[in-house]
C-alpha cells in the first residue's frame, strides 16, 4: 500500500514534493479568503504564494492562484477539499511544469543610486519586459514581469545596483491556446 | 402589499417552514429580539439548557436519533464560544446542526464591544459553512439555505450570526426555494460500471469482508435495511466502526463485532487477511486502521462515500464509489439481482474457509475478561444493563473513554439511531446533554448515558435541564474513580505514573441526585446489581446510577499505537508480552 498522511502513525517511505498551481473560483463574499487560507493552514498544507481579486462584476466571482507544494496524494486532498467549500465554484490544478499554462509574477525595485547604476540595474531587467514607472535623479522604480526563480535572482543581482526595496505579487496563471481551466 | 416581518419573526417563521418542532438554547442580550418573539410561534418548542455545550450535544443527540437536523440558539460571545466544542464534535461526526447565534449591533462591530466576539471566524473550521447576516434582506434565504447545507451531501454543523439590530429590522418574508442545486456540493452521481466492478470483484473474492460506518446511518433507515438485505444475499462476514454501531444486527451471526483499537479479535484479523475489504460510509480512522503502513496488506479496498475528500485520504483505494450509501446500495442490490442470482450459493463454498479462520478467531472470545464475586467488573455491568433492557428498544449515549468501549463492546445494538457516541472529537461530557436531546425526541423511549464518574462530572449541570422537563434520562456511572482510558494508557505506556489522572474528590453521585430533586442509585456489589437496574428502570424520572466498579480494569482487546490489527493486545496476561516500545510510545 502506498503510504498514508495520518497524523498518527508513522510512515517511513519519503513521497516526491511537486510544486502546483491551484486556481480556485470563487463569490467574492466576506470572509472567503480566510475559509481557503485556513483550510490550508488548519490541514497543515503550504501557500507559496497567493494572487487573489475579482475577476467577474456582475457575478462577483474572485480568482484565487495558490502556489503550494505536496505530495500527489496531498494536492488531490487539497483540491478536494477545496471543493467541499460551498463559496468555491470551480478549482483547477497544474504542476508548475506544465507547458500548456502561463504563469507570471510581477515585481517593482527601487533602485537608488548614481546615474550609472540605475541604468545598469534596468538593462540588468532587459529580459523581463522591465517598465519605469518613476525616475528621479536618484532612483528608479522598475517593474518586471517573469517567473518567481528569474524575480528571486533579480532581487539579489540588483543589490549590486542599489536595491532598496521589492514588491512583488504571488503568481497568476492563464492556460495557452483558446483551451480555458476546466 | 405583504406583510413585514421583524428579523427575529422571520427566525421562526423560516424554523417552521424548516418543520422545527424544538429548539436547545440559552438567552443573553444579543439574542433577547428573539427569545420575545419565541411565545408567538407555538409550534416551536425552546428546551433551556445548563450551559451552551449542552445546548449542542443535546441538538447533536435531538438529530441522530431522529434523522432530523438538530436547532441551536445561543446568544453573542460566551454563548458562541461555548457551543464551538459542540459544533466541532458535529463536524467531526457528520451531524446536522444549525447554530443561530446572535452578535452585538452590526454598529458596533470590531469595536470590542460586550460580549463580542469573532463568532464566525471562531467557527469557520468547524461547521460546514457558516453567515454573518449583515443584511434583513438576506436573512431567510440564509437561514433556509444554512438548513440545505447542514443536512444534504455529508451532513454537518452551519452556524447563523445574526446581528441584534438586524434582529429589530422588518423586511418580507421570502419562503424557501424548492431547488435542490446545492453548488454541487452534493455528490450522488456513480456508474453502473464502478457497479458492476464491486460485483465482479465480490464474486472473485474468497476473503471478503464489509468494513461499515456513520455513513450507513447518516443515509436513514432505508440504508440499513439494504445493507442488512446486501450483506444476508452475499453471506459475508461484517464488521463495523463505533459510529455504525446498530446499521446491522448486533447478535447476527455473520456480524464481527466492532473493529478497530478496541474492536474484536476476529473483526480485526478479518480486516488484516481478507481480500476484499468494501468500505461502506466509514472514512479509515487512525483509531480503525492501526499502524497504516501494515493495514490490510493484500486486499482490494473499495470505497462507497458521499464525500469524495474521503476517498484516498487515509488510504488508497483500487475502487471508489462516491454516492449516497442508500443509493449505492439499491443499486448494488438490483445488479446483483440481475447479474448473479445465485450469489449466495456460489459463494458459501468459495467463502468457507475464510468462515473457518473467522471462526477459530472467535473461538479466542476476546470480550472475555475475568469476572469476580466480590467487585463489580465494568463489563458485567455493561452485559446486566443489556440484557435488562434489550426488549425494550432503548437508545444509548455514551460519555468518552473506558465505559465508552465497553458499552460498544458488550451493549448489542439492532437498530440504526438507537447509539450516540462521540467518535471522532472524543468528547467527554457528551452523553449526558446528549440524552437530554434523545429524550426530547423520544419521550417516550428509555435513554440511557452510559458514563463515567469523570466525564459526566463535565456537563452534570444538565441533569437540572432533565428535570426541568420531566425528560426521564438514566445516567448509568461505571464509577472507577478514574480517568479510566487515561489511567490505562499511562499503565501502558507511562511505567503506571498514574499522574492526575485519580479524582480525590467525587461528589457523593446519589445526594448529588437528590440535590438535582431527581433519584439516586448506587450498586456496590454484583449481587445487588440486577434488582438496583431494575429499580432504576421502574422509575420514571431521571436518575443517577452510581455503579461502583473495579478501579484498575483495563479494556481490552487493544491494537497498542503503532502496531497493526494482528497484534492485538487480548488481556492482562498478554499485555506483559507485547509491551509497547519505541516510536509507538509517543503515539496517540
Amino acid at each position: 500500500m502506498p503510504n498514508s498522511k495520518s497524523a498518527y502513525s508513522f510512515s517511513n517511505k519519503k513521497e516526491k514534493f511537486d510544486t502546483h498551481i491551484i486556481v480556485v473560483w470563487v463569490d467574492n463574499e466576506a470572509g472567503v479568503l480566510a475559509r481557503v487560507v485556513g483550510l490550508f493552514s488548519g490541514r497543515g498544507y503550504n501557500i507559496e504564494s497567493l494572487a487573489v481579486a475579482q475577476v467577474d462584476e456582475k457575478l462577483k466571482i474572485s480568482r484565487i492562484t495558490i502556489v503550494t507544494t505536496g505530495t500527489p496524494q496531498v494536492v488531490n486532498q487539497i483540491k478536494l477539499q477545496l471543493k467541499k467549500l460551498v463559496p468555491v465554484h470551480k478549482v483547477a490544478d497544474f504542476k508548475r511544469e506544465d507547458k500548456a499554462v502561463i504563469f507570471k509574477e510581477m515585481a517593482l525595485f527601487k533602485i537608488v543610486g548614481p546615474n550609472n547604476k540605475l541604468e545598469r540595474a534596468l538593462k540588468a531587467c532587459k529580459k523581463y519586459n522591465p517598465v519605469l514607472l518613476d525616475k528621479t535623479k536618484k532612483s528608479n522604480v522598475i517593474q518586471i514581469t517573469a517567473l518567481r526563480r528569474e524575480i528571486d535572482k533579480m532581487s539579489k543581482d540588483l543589490k549590486k545596483f542599489g536595491l532598496v526595496s521589492v514588491s512583488r505579487t504571488g503568481a497568476v496563471a492563464m492556460t495557452r491556446g483558446a483551451d480555458i481551466f476546466k | 402589499m405583504s406583510k413585514l416581518y421583524s428579523g427575529a419573526e422571520i427566525v421562526f417563521k423560516c424554523m417552521e417552514d424548516q418543520n422545527v418542532d424544538h429548539i436547545f438554547g440559552y438567552p443573553g442580550g444579543a439574542v433577547l429580539p428573539i427569545y420575545d418573539e419565541l411565545q408567538n410561534f407555538k409550534s416551536i418548542k425552546h428546551v433551556l439548557v445548563r450551559h451552551e455545550q449542552g445546548a449542542g450535544h443535546a441538538a447533536e443527540g435531538y438529530a441522530r436519533s431522529s434523522g432530523k437536523p438538530g436547532v441551536i440558539l445561543v446568544t453573542s460571545g460566551p454563548g458562541a464560544t461555548n457551543v464551538v466544542t459542540a459544533l466541532t464534535d458535529a463536524y467531526m461526526d457528520s451531524i446536522p446542526l444549525v447554530c443561530i447565534s446572535g452578535q452585538v449591533p452590526t454598529h458596533l462591530i470590531g469595536t470590542d464591544a460586550f460580549q463580542e466576539c469573532d463568532t464566525t471566524g471562531i467557527t469557520r473550521p468547524c461547521t460546514k459553512h457558516n453567515w454573518l447576516v449583515k443584511d434583513i434582506n438576506d436573512l431567510a434565504e440564509t437561514i433556509h439555505k444554512a438548513f440545505e447545507v447542514a443536512t444534504t451531501g455529508r451532513p454537518g454543523p452551519v452556524l447563523v450570526d445574526i446581528p441584534k439590530d438586524i434582529q429589530f429590522q422588518k423586511t418580507k418574508y421570502k419562503k424557501p426555494k424548492n431547488e435542490n442545486k446545492l453548488n454541487g456540493k452534493s455528490h450522488n452521481h456513480f456508474n453502473q460500471n464502478s457497479i458492476d466492478q464491486l460485483i465482479d470483484l465480490m464474486s472473485k473474492s474468497s476473503k471478503p469482508i464489509f468494513y461499515t460506518g456513520g455513513g450507513v446511518i447518516n443515509s436513514g433507515p432505508k440504508a440499513s435495511e439494504l445493507l442488512r438485505e446486501l450483506v444476508y444475499a452475499t453471506g459475508f462476514p461484517i464488521t463495523s466502526t463505533l459510529q455504525g454501531l446498530g446499521s446491522f444486527p448486533g447478535d447476527d451471526n455473520q456480524f464481527l463485532g466492532m473493529l478497530g483499537m478496541h474492536g474484536t479479535y476476529e473483526a480485526n484479523n478479518a480486516m488484516h487477511d481478507c481480500d476484499l475489504m468494501i468500505n461502506i460510509g466509514a472514512r479509515f480512522d487512525d483509531r480503525i486502521t492501526g499502524k497504516i503502513d501494515e493495514f490490510s496488506p493484500n486486499s482490494k479496498k473499495v470505497h462507497i462515500d458521499i464525500d469524495p475528500s474521503s476517498i484516498n485520504k487515509n488510504v488508497k483505494v483500487d475502487l471508489a464509489i462516491v454516492g449516497d450509501v442508500k443509493t449505492v446500495l439499491s443499486s448494488i442490490l438490483k445488479s446483483l439481482k440481475q447479474k448473479k442470482s445465485k450469489f449466495l450459493k456460489s459463494n458459501k463454498q468459495k467463502t468457507s474457509k475464510w468462515w473457518e479462520k473467522i471462526q477459530k478467531w472467535r473461538s479466542v472470545r476476546s470480550l472475555d475478561y475475568i469476572g469476580s464475586e466480590e467487585t463489580i467488573k465494568p463489563q458485567y455491568a455493561i452485559e446486566r444493563l443489556y440484557e435488562l433492557t434489550k426488549d425494550k428498544d432503548s437508545y444509548i449515549t455514551t460519555e468518552v473513554g473506558q465505559h465508552q468501549m465497553w458499552a460498544a463492546q458488550h451493549y448489542k445494538f439492532n437498530k440504526p439511531n438507537r447509539w450516540m457516541t462521540s467518535g471522532g472529537l472524543g468528547t467527554m461530557g457528551y452523553g449526558l446533554p446528549a440524552a437530554v436531546g434523545v429524550q426530547v425526541a423520544h419521550p417516550k423511549k428509555l435513554v440511557i448515558d452510559i458514563a463515567g464518574e469523570a466525564s459526566v462530572l463535565m456537563t452534570i449541570q444538565e441533569m437540572s435541564t432533565a428535570v426541568q422537563y420531566n425528560l426521564p434520562i438514566k445516567i448509568f456511572i461505571l464509577n472507577n474513580q478514574y480517568m479510566g482510558m487515561v489511567r490505562q494508557w499511562q499503565e501502558l505506556l507511562h511505567d503506571k505514573n498514574y499522574s492526575e489522572s485519580y479524582t480525590a474528590a467525587l461528589p457523593d453521585f446519589v445526594k448529588l441526585a437528590e440535590a438535582y430533586n431527581c433519584v439516586g442509585i448506587r450498586a456496590k456489589t454484583p449481587e445487588e446489581l440486577d434488582d438496583k437496574i431494575i429499580e432504576m428502570l421502574n422509575i420514571d424520572r431521571p436518575v443517577i446510577f452510581d455503579c461502583m466498579v473495579d478501579k484498575v480494569e483495563n479494556c481490552f482487546p487493544m491494537i497498542p499505537s503503532g502496531k497493526p490489527h494482528n497484534q492485538m493486545i487480548l488481556g492482562p496476561k498478554d499485555q506483559e508480552n507485547k509491551k509497547i516500545t519505541g516510536k509507538g510510545k509517543s503515539l496517540v
